[in-house]
């Protein structure tokens, strides 16, 4: 668990994990296994649909999904109103619960879900965002993506897919759908499962929104190696399967999504036959590769893309070595909020490179690139 | 030299004090936990909730008035009798506002309940979100806190709603002692008033963060608010209100202390204001004189009191910290 001062007194931030994902994904499935197992933590559960949930528990609260736009209706600037309140409720008795989980509905927009840990600043002293984690039905999910931007939305939002209900899709289908998860969130973990039977450790109080966290623990986050060409995203399954040593020179063959690579250099007839353009998918990612940045360059740089394109771009990672930078710098944004720190001092054997990964509507790639390379140290 | 008669202790719990005052005189702390401390001839403890969330005393200030994570709204005496008014299961009440007659206003989300000093329930539905609850001085008009503004109803007449509208999400609702002015705070870290009388803006901003607590002078000449690292006091005497004139910056400490709590003194231009570091002063309005009553101790200072005379001031932190203070020493 992290820890922010608050004048002076060390004060305990709670873990919350936001749930999305469409009707009939299994949210209430999983809720209720998380409220109900073994596991030795206490959850606080904020829903807006109380009566789905067969449980009579004092720390589930429902309240009326509320969006309030901080400043002239810009999507960047929108927050939940409902969580700000219940939020601040809860941690005024913080004893009886270890964390929080948020269960969307499953029309609802995840960006100001996530934007209200950061942009309050009540909440955000009490508590931090863990991960979002989108629950995707396997059977519906496809359909689901080409009738609302908002399962679409969840998708790309998500650092945890639960590809949920594969018992009722075929090798083939599930094999299609996952693709379809990669190709639009290639930086999101996928878990294949049925009945929402994940181990729970895996998806909760993973601190997967703490960054430098998430690279620690996940050595290939992001990779990009020279004489890998497959994009930073390929590998985001690698490391949990065991004793998987990663091996750069090694030849994808079935785990990389369709999309993992640079589209001018990788071929993806190896992919199991797999079209390049799996899904008509509206969001995209652009993934960016460069050397030791220069910082003054830098941060006007990130801080002009994601004030002038916030409001397309969903969700943005990376890591950058900077040159006058001993340590690892990892940065991350949602639309126009943009965080970053200082992870660990880059190890002598590493390559200090930089990488990037936008997910996002209406990305202009050459203008990325382009302007990415050019805040390189010289 | 004021003394200081703290109550909290090893022994004794209290939790995140969400009300500290007077109620015939007698000290009442309401912590969320959902006990009620009264100091009577000893200190009592009453259960009152499982989970309070918010407490606010009666418009005669002879009983507080308490809500709940468990759907209850309670009257508790200062003999520490309580009587539930009404249970609704499901519902986090963390909205009550208290008004003439004995009229008691309470919601969670979008349902409000105004029940009538007769018993008398009546549940309305608002558009957005209830944010904050305000009954005026005199007649029977609640005020209701929401996004892009402030509704006004009247709940015993017919007569239809007026909607002060104000772009952006209003968290709380005040009126003025004469019923004049309304005026809200807003998520955005600014304060908004209008003038009833003909729906006049008042803009109040400049605020570093959220104005959680807002207190008007006895004669309702000045308005005292949190939010800054000075208690921000608006003038709110001239016809215009604080329109066009600048607030005065009370008790500012510098160093990162922040003004989490003020509350006006009930008949002097005196404001009690607590800080983050759980310090308390009191600044008179009209020069700025400062007396500190209590130094840093645990936690933000989340309530204050004053008793009826004026002499004593009942505070709880965030932190469990709760006590009295007596300016007679």
């Amino acid at each position: 668990m992290s820890e922010a001062i608050d004048n002076g007194d060390v004060v305990k931030q709670i873990p919350v994990t936001v749930l999305t994902g469409y009707l009939g994904a299994g949210k209430t499935t999983l809720l209720n296994r998380i409220l109900t197992e073994d596991h030795g933590r206490k959850y606080a559960v904020i829903v807006n649909e109380f009566g789905e949930i067969g449980i009579d528990n004092d720390l589930i609260v429902e309240t009326d999904e509320e969006i309030y736009e901080m400043n002239n209706g810009c999507i960047c600037c929108t927050v939940r109103g409902d969580l700000i309140r219940v939020v601040q409720n809860l941690m005024k008795r913080p004893g009886r619960f270890d964390a929080m989980i948020v269960e969307t509905t499953g029309l609802a927009d995840p960006a100001p879900v996530a934007q209200t840990f950061f942009m309050d600043d009540d909440v955000r002293a009490k508590s931090r965002l863990d991960s979002v984690v989108a629950l995707a039905d396997a059977k519906h999910l496809l359909l689901r993506l080409k009738d609302s931007p908002e399962a679409e939305d969840q998708i790309a939002f998500a650092d945890v897919v639960l590809l949920n209900k594969t018992d009722l899709v075929d090798a083939e289908e599930l094999a299609h759908v996952e693709a379809v998860i990669r190709q639009i969130n290639p930086a999101a973990r996928v878990f294949k499962t049925s009945r929402a039977n994940v181990d729970l450790k895996e998806i909760l109080e993973q601190g997967k929104f703490d960054l430098a966290r998430t690279i620690e623990n996940d050595p290939h986050f992001l990779d990009m190696d020279d004489s890998h060409e497959c994009g930073p995203d390929c590998d985001r399954d690698h490391h949990h399967h065991e004793g998987h040593a990663h091996d750069h020179g090694h030849q994808h063959t079935d785990e990389c999504a369709p999309d993992c690579g640079h589209e001018n250099k990788h071929d993806h007839s190896g992919h199991k036959g797999l079209d390049a353009k799996v899904h008509d998918t509206t969001i995209g990612t652009v993934s960016l590769s460069g050397g030791e940045m220069n910082s003054e360059l830098f941060f006007p740089w990130i801080q002009k893309i994601t004030q002038m394109d916030g409001p397309d771009i969903l969700r943005l990672k990376g890591i950058i070595a900077f040159s006058d930078d001993p340590d690892r710098y990892v940065v991350q944004g949602i639309h126009m909020i943009i965080e970053g720190d200082h992870q660990r001092p880059w190890k002598e054997d590493e390559k200090r490179q930089s990488r990037l990964v936008f997910i996002g509507r209406n990305l202009d790639r050459e203008k990325l690139e382009r302007t990415f390379a050019a805040c390189t140290a010289k | 030299m004021p003394s200081i008669a703290p109550l909290d202790s090893a022994e004794t719990e209290f939790g995140h004090v969400e009300w500290a005052g007077f109620i015939n005189d007698v000290p009442i702390f309401a912590s969320v936990e959902g006990q009620c401390h009264l100091l009577l001839d000893r200190h009592v403890v009453v259960p009152v909730h499982i989970g309070l969330l918010a407490a606010e005393p009666a418009f005669d200030c002879r009983s507080l008035i308490t809500s709940g994570e468990d759907g209850k709204v309670c009257r508790l005496t200062s003999d520490g009798v309580v009587e539930v008014l009404s249970e609704q299961k499901g519902w986090w009440i963390d909205k009550i506002a208290c008004g003439p007659s004995g009229v008691i206003g309470y919601g969670t989300g979008k349902k409000g309940v105004v029940r009538l000093g007769d018993g008398t329930k009546k549940p309305f539905t608002c558009e957005r979100s209830i944010e904050g609850l305000a009954f005026a001085p005199k007649g029977m008009r609640l005020a209701i806190a929401r996004y892009n503004g402030v509704d006004l109803n009247w709940f015993n007449t017919g007569n239809a709603p007026q909607f002060l509208e104000w772009k952006g999400a209003h968290n709380d609702v005040i009126f003025s002692p004469d019923g004049k002015y309304v005026v809200s705070s807003m998520q955005q870290n600014a304060l908004h008033g209008w003038r009833l009388q003909d729906s006049k803006h008042m803009r109040m901003t400049g605020y570093p963060a959220k104005v959680k607590s807002l207190s008007f002078s006895a004669k309702g000449k000045w308005l005292a608010s949190s939010g800054a690292p000075a208690a921000i006091v608006w003038p709110f005497s001239g016809k215009d209100g604080p329109m066009g004139k600048s607030p005065k910056e009370l008790g500012g400490m510098g160093g990162g202390l922040m003004v989490t709590h003020v509350v006006c003194h009930p008949e002097e231009e005196v404001v009690a204001i607590g800080y983050s570091d759980g310090m308390v002063m009191a600044v008179r309005i009209e020069d700025g004189k400062e007396a500190i009553l209590k130094r840093a101790g645990k936690g933000a200072i989340s309530s204050l009191g004053w008793d009826k005379s004026g002499t004593r001031i009942a505070y709880g932190s965030q932190a469990g910290e709760a006590g009295i203070i007596d300016l007679k020493g």
